[in-house]
């Protein structure tokens, strides 16, 4: 069992003339096993909660704490977050130029496992998960997302994710740019690793169809930087419908 | 032999365009009729001869250079030098493993005349391995004839004290192919000038690049490619990585379309990755076209500092800061280095930059 705890997060973002606080206060704890989603406007700071999670230097934290089974997360480098078994499936992911998606996933599980992955092995893992998520075995050779489409982009997320076996995912805006048939091959892989893997997710998503792919229990409104309401499934059903207007700032 | 012979070329001061970047004070008298250098040759065939080309040593007189040079070590050292390497690759030779050259210059200095001819329609490709920690002042001619197809290979492997001036000049024949791959990771002070000019119509010219600076490294690579002939094709990509204090580059590239060379098609492309705050790259790249009637000219030049973002992709996967910034510094140099088409020698060069990164703790 693992266990993210968000306490009174505050974070904020070097600006033209400043600070710009962002994040105002969040709290949350996602248990192995459990889906979260967080519904909100743009500009409210999903990513940030997300990227502030994973450690992206341009977020600085100012209040509050994250722990992971109660190990302060914050103290953390980045790859010791993910060592940790925290998976941020970003809302952009980042071209690498000249990095081989190959190259890329060895070099990562090397890191994550401790040691080199068998090479037989590996090889027949990555290629079974890349034809479950119905990524062609070319993109193996291409560089890391460069010249990948919005959605090939999204599946090699959870390529990844499939491959290095987190504990807590953090998925932003997967289930965006993809069509109906790649939104469900990608739910179905992180329904496979959840179950696999007793994955907690925080699923960040702006529309309903996603969930009903991936089940949430938890469904959280975000808005001006914080969690505003929270309730089960039947929650993200009246968002659809209503919009985000009456959390609009008091 | 050396021998002080009275200048009929002008001694570069530093103020000249040519000159102004590079620090005459530590060419060690190379530009300087008054310091004289040996006339010897360090040059040689690492292998045993095969079939399909020939190596020999002439003199001087018997194979004038083919091009003229405004350049003053290079015109120096012509009318210095008595005998010249001529690697003569047959006609219509194919020839499958590189033919491989290595030079030590030891710590003597140098002044050095290369030939290379690629016979019509042959095809093979040259590699010239630089070692050592010595002075020199070379030319190589590169004459690729109707139809060839040669691939240049020059590894500027000096030593940390090497002072390199040299210029690499390719004449392309009829319908030749010339690729050429600089790669300049060694020396303190090296000033290469990768020249292309074409002799007929239907050829084309790749020249790929790539070098890596560290403290107080000084590279230069002067690129000119003269399209002086119609339908001929040129392709210049350069990439370069600086890292630590007094690091300096400076990477030239001048495309030169004369009035006759209709159907043109020329690209060329600069990029420079800054890993330190004390380092420079100067990226100059100057087109030039006297027609209207072209396929294409274009050019572009970036230089940036490490993107933070890759970096924050890479280690969000668990790859530490170190590793991290490896592979994005080899994923940068690729593309380049890909060309070269040798694992072995592929390797050996990203494990020289790794391991300098690594001294440098950068
Ligand atoms: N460097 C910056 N300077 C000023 N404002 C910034 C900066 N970086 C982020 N912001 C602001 O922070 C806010 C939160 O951004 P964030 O990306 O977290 O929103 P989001 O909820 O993920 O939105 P979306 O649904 O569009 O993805 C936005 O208003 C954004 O403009
Ligand atoms: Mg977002």
């Amino acid at each position: 069992m693992a266990q993210l705890v968000i306490k009174g997060l505050q974070v904020s973002v070097e600006g033209e003339s400043g600070a710009i606080e962002i994040l105002r206060g969040v709290d949350l704890t996602i248990n192995s096993g459990e889906v979260h989603a967080i519904m909100g406007p743009n500009g409210s700071g999903k990513s940030t909660l997300a990227y502030s999670i994973a450690g992206h230097p341009k977020y600085s934290v100012t209040e509050g704490s994250v722990t992971l089974d109660g190990v302060n997360v914050l103290e953390m480098s980045v790859d010791e977050r993910a060592k940790a078994g925290l998976f941020l499936a970003m809302q952009y992911p980042v071209e690498v130029p000249g990095v081989s998606v190959s190259n890329f996933l060895r070099t990562a599980a090397t890191a994550l496992r401790g040691e080199a992955p068998k090479v037989r092995t590996w090889v027949g893992e990555v290629k079974e998960a890349m034809s479950k998520l119905s990524i062609e075995p070319t993109f193996s050779e291409r560089s890391v997302n460069e010249g990948f489409s919005g959605g090939e982009k999204k599946r090699h997320e959870i390529l990844q994710m499939e491959l290095l076996k987190p504990k807590i995912a953090i998925l932003d805006e997967t289930d965006s740019g993809l069509d109906v048939d790649a939104l469900r091959i990608v739910s179905e892989g992180v329904n496979r690793v959840k179950s696999e893997q007793n994955l907690g997710i925080m699923l960040i998503t702006h529309y309903t169809r996603i969930l009903r792919y991936i089940k949430p229990d938890f469904v959280h409104v975000f808005a001006g930087g914080k969690i505003v309401e929270e309730g089960g499934p039947e929650l993200a059903d009246r968002l659809e419908e209503k919009g985000y207007a009456q959390y609009a700032k008091a | 032999m050396s021998s002080v012979l009275p200048s009929n070329y002008l001694t570069p001061t530093g103020r000249e365009e040519a000159w102004r970047f590079t620090p005459l004070k530590r060419i060690a008298g190379l530009h300087d009729p008054a310091v004289s250098v040996n006339d010897r040759i360090s040059i040689e065939l690492f292998g045993s001869a095969r079939a399909g080309f020939n190596i020999s040593t002439v003199k001087a007189s018997e194979l004038p250079a083919k091009s003229t040079t405004t350049d003053s070590i290079v015109q120096r050292l012509r009318s210095e030098v008595t005998e010249v390497v001529h690697l003569k690759i047959d006609n219509e030779a194919v020839i499958n493993e590189p033919i491989l050259l290595k030079r030590n210059v030891g710590n003597s200095g140098e002044f050095s005349r290369t030939v290379i001819t690629a016979g019509a329609h042959s095809k093979a490709s040259v590699i010239v391995e630089n070692t050592g920690d010595g002075i020199i002042g070379e030319e190589i001619e590169i004459r690729v004839e109707a139809g060839a197809n040669l691939t240049f290979i020059t590894l500027q492997e000096w030593g940390p004290k090497a002072v390199h001036m040299g210029r690499h000049h390719a004449i392309i024949g009829r319908d030749a192919n010339f690729k050429s791959i600089t790669v300049t990771i060694g020396g303190s002070l090296v000033r290469l000038l990768p020249t292309v000019e074409y002799s007929d119509q239907g050829s084309s010219a790749e020249l790929w690049g790539f070098y890596f600076a560290t403290d107080g490294q000084h590279l230069e690579h002067r690129v000119f490619v003269d399209h002086g002939i119609p339908r001929a094709k040129s392709r210049v990509n350069y990439k370069g990585v600086l890292a630590g204090d007094g690091a300096r580059t400076v990477w030239i590239g001048d495309v030169f379309i004369r009035q006759n060379a209709e159907g043109t098609d020329t690209y060329e492309l600069n990029k420079n990755l800054l890993l330190s705050d004390g380092a420079r790259a100067d990226s100059v790249p100057n087109l030039e076209i006297e027609t209207g009637e072209i396929v294409g000219a274009g050019h572009a030049s970036t230089t940036g500092r490490f993107d933070d973002e890759q970096l924050f992709y890479l280690m969000s996967r668990g790859i530490p800061m170190n590793e991290a910034r490896r592979l994005v510094i080899r994923g940068f140099f690729t593309e380049i280095i890909d060309k070269i088409g040798d694992e072995a020698i592929q390797e050996r060069l990203m494990s020289k930059i790794d391991s300098q990164l690594e001294t440098l703790g950068a």
